[in-house]
């Protein structure tokens, strides 16, 4: 254990990587707060699909030797144009992802079977490599992420309604193609920026995980997703500070953490629904006991 | 059982809030109604009956805006069906919510009220009164606050209709909304509806395949079958001898322990078309069957 554990020189670790600590923490709010609506609308396969599109465009930058953020922001966002036009309805969205998933896949195999340089960069698109977050980088990763959160708060309320109650909210009259498309590229550029964090095989572990966790515990619509973006905040930030200490790479104390949060805010669901939760304030007439089938 | 027919509220004078001029829809040479005349008065209620797929619900997406007529002219509060207006209410059929869905009932109806407004949604203070006042509408004060999707069937359908009145609309149209509920929670959702349109002149337009719940609710009854209609009250209408003229072939209109059956209709080898489904048990959470029914 001490091969992968040692804390001595703990102090003088952290001071550099501050910067990957700010891009975790920063992924975790937009991850979080993305994650909510791609939970309320069922969205999961599709940001499995646009982070393999995002890691081939990643690939192909590193190919090129262009710059990498920008090639997975590329391959997200084509990825995430494709879905969100092809892919209104929920089953034709999961059979575009399907069929664009293994291509994408495919295609970033074939640009890092095709690159000469370092191993730990192919390795890194898929697994992460947060700790090598320099400073252009980082100012890459806020402004995308600056993007990402105006763009959300902007379309926030409506969203909720379509994602929630589609058939009332069209018939409200709320443009529901034009938002739809409008969140999966806000999905993508999110997606995109988790890749270069967390690593294209991982990023569920903060577009989702976080949020389904949040979901279990509240129904507020304030509640669900400050709790989601603090979810994904501490295992971000929690992965890179343990892993500080041993030799093994991040993603797996981040998508631990996130895992064990999940984890435990479904035992909390679990035993609230046994008390009744949701069970009424001012009961009209004395509760009747139902029989459970 | 006679049914009760209305002699039409007060307001009857006032402008229709739904008006239909020579209207129809039809897909290519297939006609779904054509000609259709109605002038819905303020607090009017309206069935809209006949067979599945007979265009009932395509009759309220055209009021919606959300079909457009192939034929003649609608108005709906006085405008042309305008997608989103705040003077048409919509309750959509009874579908379960995802139980992780994370709004409670408050937050539903909220969305009724300012959810196509673009922003974070920070509800005013006026705003949140009058989603408390619509929730007290329709008794749903109680569990305003529990998760939407742990809501029991009835429950959510009262959550509809204090959504679909939160804006205070002239025109509510409901598409089924009674379907898969028991008959108590029926005869309840029947009742708020029909006590908003005694109380604020509400015009009502029903879409049910099964009309005995609200029969001794209804002003008139439009039936709709084969591209053709029959617009009257449910005595004029629900009648062997109309409805046998409609759908061109003998029809027989019996009462049945005082509920109206149709029988022999074409669509319907089987037997009665509009025949009442058994009461089904409603979709329960675990959550919801330990705290018991409102009733």
């Amino acid at each position: 254990m001490n091969d992968l554990f040692s804390f001595d020189d703990y102090g003088a670790l952290l001071g550099l990587v501050h910067n990957s600590l700010l891009a975790a923490a920063l992924l975790g709010v937009v991850g979080g707060l993305v994650g909510v609506f791609v939970q309320m609308r069922d969205m999961q396969f599709a940001v499995h699909g646009i982070s393999e599109l995002s890691f081939a465009g990643a690939a192909g930058a590193l190919l090129l030797g262009v710059n990498v953020s920008l090639g997975s922001v590329l391959g997200s966002v084509l990825a995430g144009a494709l879905i969100g036009v092809l892919g209104i309805r929920a089953r034709d969205r999961n059979s575009v992802i399907g069929v664009l998933m293994p291509f994408g896949l495919g295609l970033g195999v074939l640009f890092l079977a095709l690159y000469e340089g370092r191993a730990a960069n192919k390795f890194g698109l898929l697994t992460g490599q947060i700790v090598s977050v320099d400073t252009v980088q980082l100012g890459w990763l806020v402004s995308v992420s600056v993007v990402v959160l105006a763009g959300l708060a902007v379309i926030w309320r409506p969203l909720t309604f379509i994602s929630a109650d589609p058939e009332v909210a069209a018939a409200r009259g709320l443009p529901s193609g034009l938002l739809s498309l409008m969140f999966t590229l806000l999905l993508a550029l999110a997606v995109s920026l988790a890749v270069q964090v967390v690593g294209a095989l991982l990023v569920l572990s903060l577009l989702v995980t976080p949020a389904a966790a949040a979901f279990r515990v509240t129904a507020s619509p304030v509640l669900a997703p400050l709790l989601s973006a603090a979810f994904a905040v501490v295992s971000a930030v929690g992965g890179i500070l343990l892993a500080l200490g041993g030799t093994i790479p991040i993603s797996p104390f981040v998508t631990t953490i996130s895992f064990a949060i999940y984890v435990v805010c479904r035992i909390i669901s679990a035993r609230r629904t046994r008390r009744g939760w949701g069970s009424r304030a001012t009961p009209a007439a004395a509760p009747v006991p139902v029989a459970v089938p | 059982m006679t049914p009760v027919v209305y002699s039409g509220p007060m307001d009857a004078l006032r402008e229709p809030v739904l008006q239909a001029s020579r209207a129809g829809i039809s897909f290519g040479d297939r006609v779904l109604w054509s000609d259709l005349d109605l002038d819905l008065a303020p607090g009017e209620f309206v069935a809209v009956l006949g067979p599945n797929g007979a265009g009932k619900s395509t009759l309220l997406k055209a009021a919606l805006g959300q079909q457009r007529l192939t034929a003649g002219e609608l108005t709906v509060a006085g405008r042309p069906p305008g997608r989103g207006s705040r003077a048409v209410g919509y309750v959509p059929q009874q579908k379960s919510m995802d139980a992780a869905t994370p709004l409670r009932a408050r937050d539903l109806v909220g969305l009724g009220l300012d959810g196509h407004r673009w922003g974070l949604g920070r509800r005013s203070a006026a705003d949140r009164l009058r989603v408390a006042d619509a929730l007290d509408a329709v008794g749903a004060t109680g569990y305003a606050d529990a998760p939407i999707g742990l809501l029991s069937g009835g429950e959510q359908q009262r959550v509809r209709i204090a959504q679909a009145l939160a804006t205070d609309p002239e025109v509510l149209l409901c598409d089924e909304p009674l379907l898969s509920l028991d008959l108590g929670h029926q005869r309840a959702v029947s009742a708020i509806i029909d006590r908003r349109r005694r109380e604020h002149g509400t015009g009502v337009v029903f879409v049910t395949h099964e009309i005995n719940p609200v029969l001794d609710l209804v002003d008139r009854v439009l039936y709709i079958a084969g591209g053709q209609h029959r617009l009257g009250t449910p005595a004029e209408v629900l009648t062997s001898e109309t409805l046998s003229d409609l759908y061109g072939t003998p029809v027989d209109v019996v009462t049945v322990r005082g509920r109206l059956v149709v029988v022999g209709t074409p669509d319907s080898a089987a037997g009665p078309c509009e025949h009442h489904d058994p009461p089904k048990p409603e979709r329960r959470s675990p959550a919801r069957a330990a705290v018991g029914a409102d009733r």
